[in-house]
């Protein structure tokens, strides 16, 4: 069953489209067919989830974002540059991404060799690649954790700081697999500050479908290789039918409709240093 | 999760020999235990030298005493070879404490006790004073960029490694295994196979991490900061001591 939701009022974004996927179609080398015909466009400044059950094909989408798989048929696109191997270098800086476990992520001795890893591939050196991995790190709120190994983080420090190491290469758009797997409630939220706070467009590739309604005013549902649902977060979440047939399912006692998704208001995270406002704010203790 | 700095070696602390820079206090661990090694065996006041030397460098580090004494214990199988030197060796016998040892014996192992002693203490304290990630620092143009990487990964899975094979080993006991004879030797290889395929598979996801973040095959090399000359004679002053004692001890001998 394919449901079809129109996107036009959930667009927050504006100008032209920073992801542009047409037609993408992937099959992997031992013949199982991952990707069947993915069309999806996000513009500049939008959040979107992307949505579906285990074994949907999310990942093997998101690794075609930034041509680490390369497409069977079809296009990708971002920012008017086309995933190809002539443009890698490029893609994958315009393209920032975390993926689901950061002790994949993060693998320097350091947080910050890990944060400076990136930018120092595109060629920074010295006090420009300091004041870049600085500038990351304050972005999570991880400034006073630069020299730590990341083994002694917790979970969401970890987390935080994959984000600090794709946000040093200036990414136009944030690709997050499964951010909120494995965090305890308090991480989750001083995450989504975080993602909140941040002036970037972001593709969250999740199945919390809280997360996705929390931070997310669109969203896009992926199963079985196609995009089966595009539209404003709430919409498509108290869609029953649509959910059920897609193994979608919200939490006991979880109501979409009552609900809306975060904007980034007036009030500043506690865990990130400078924010939006302009304001100096207090970092926050180690737990 | 509330772990320190370093790792269960490193003493964190702010010190003159926690501060100088790895690749002086690796030159200095180095060249002391080769002019250790040197000394002859009977030369035992050039032993109190060196000992003497190191002390200050502990008593310089404000790393605790009991807490590198504490970590002494991987010296043990010495000692023990040790202690079974002057009854294993042949040659000229003598009685020590009422008992009959071989003279030679008794001699190779002293000397070895001291030897090994004063390396695993200078080791030792450099572990206790220098953050793993800053030795690999050190090393940085002096070894081929690839070992240090290598050692720099190792450094970081180590842990991540360890604490999965200790989640299997209590996966394992928690439905009532218990290795007690050969029979349950397959239980533990499957482990063991299955912590190689995990570690594999892990080593596949950085590899796409680090590709995504624009990795072409040349890592970028770790940050350190250039030692002083007056860094390197201060930290070359443990290895000339020793140099002296074994010199000395060679022409009084």
């Amino acid at each position: 069953m394919v449901v079809e939701v129109t996107a036009d009022h959930a667009r927050e974004g504006t100008g032209a489209p920073v992801l542009t996927v047409d037609g993408l179609a992937y099959a992997y080398p031992d013949g199982h067919q991952a990707l069947y015909g993915v069309n999806l466009e996000v513009w500049s400044g939008e959040r979107v989830a992307l949505l579906g059950p285990n074994g949907a094909g999310k990942t093997t989408f998101v690794l075609h974002l930034n041509g680490i798989l390369e497409a069977g048929r079809g296009t990708v696109e971002v920012s008017g540059m086309a995933v190809a191997k002539a443009n890698l270098a490029e893609i994958r800086r315009r393209v920032g991404l975390v993926f689901q476990d950061p002790d994949d992520q993060l693998f320097m001795p350091t947080v910050a060799d890990d944060v400076a890893f990136g930018p120092a591939n595109l060629g920074f050196s010295g006090a420009e690649l300091a004041a870049k991995v600085e500038h990351a790190l304050e972005q999570v709120g991880m400034a006073d954790y630069a020299k730590r190994p990341p083994h002694h983080l917790s979970y969401g420090q970890r987390r935080r700081v994959a984000v600090a190491t794709v946000l040093a290469m200036q990414p136009e758009i944030l690709v997050l697999d499964e951010p909120s797997s494995n965090l305890d409630p308090q991480s989750r939220r001083e995450l989504s500050d975080i993602l909140l706070a941040l002036d970037i467009t972001i593709l969250m590739v999740t199945h919390d479908l809280p997360y996705a309604l929390e931070l997310c005013p669109r969203s896009v549902v992926l199963s079985e290789g196609v995009i089966v649902a595009d539209g404003e977060t709430g919409q498509v979440l108290s869609d029953e039918a649509l959910m059920r047939a897609h193994r979608l399912e919200l939490p006991y006692g979880f109501d979409p409709r009552q609900l809306h998704p975060r904007r980034y208001g007036g009030s500043c995270p506690p865990s990130v240093d400078i924010c939006k406002t302009g304001q100096r704010h207090q970092l926050q203790e180690d737990t | 999760m509330g772990a320190g700095h370093g790792h269960r070696l490193h003493f964190h602390g702010h010190s003159a020999v926690h501060r100088l820079p790895a690749q002086c206090k690796l030159l200095a661990l180095v060249l002391f235990v080769l002019c250790v090694v040197a000394t002859p065996r009977t030369a035992y006041w050039a032993y109190a030298l060196d000992a003497a030397a190191l002390g200050v460098c502990i008593a310089a580090s404000r790393v605790p005493v009991g807490y590198l004494a504490k970590r002494m214990l991987i010296e043990l199988p010495f000692v023990v070879f040790a202690l079974l030197l002057p009854f294993i060796a042949l040659g000229d016998r003598t009685v020590v404490l009422g008992v009959e040892v071989s003279a030679e014996g008794l001699e190779a192992g002293l000397s070895l006790l001291a030897k090994a002693t004063l390396g695993v203490v200078g080791g030792l304290l450099l572990a206790a004073t220098t953050e793993p990630r800053d030795l690999l620092a050190g090393l940085e143009g002096r070894l081929p960029r690839q070992l240090i990487q290598i050692m720099a990964m190792m450094v970081r899975y180590l842990d991540v490694t360890s604490d999965q094979m200790r989640r299997m080993r209590i996966a394992r006991e928690s439905r009532g295994f218990v290795a007690r004879n050969p029979r349950h030797w397959p239980v533990l290889a499957q482990g063991a196979g299955a912590l190689f395929v995990r570690s594999y598979e892990r080593g596949e996801r950085v590899h796409l991490a680090m590709v995504s973040r624009g990795y072409v095959g040349q890592l970028p090399g770790l940050v350190h900061d250039e030692a002083t000359t007056r860094e390197w004679v201060t930290s070359l002053a443990l290895p000339t001591t020793a140099a002296v004692a074994a010199v000395a001890g060679w022409w009084l001998r």
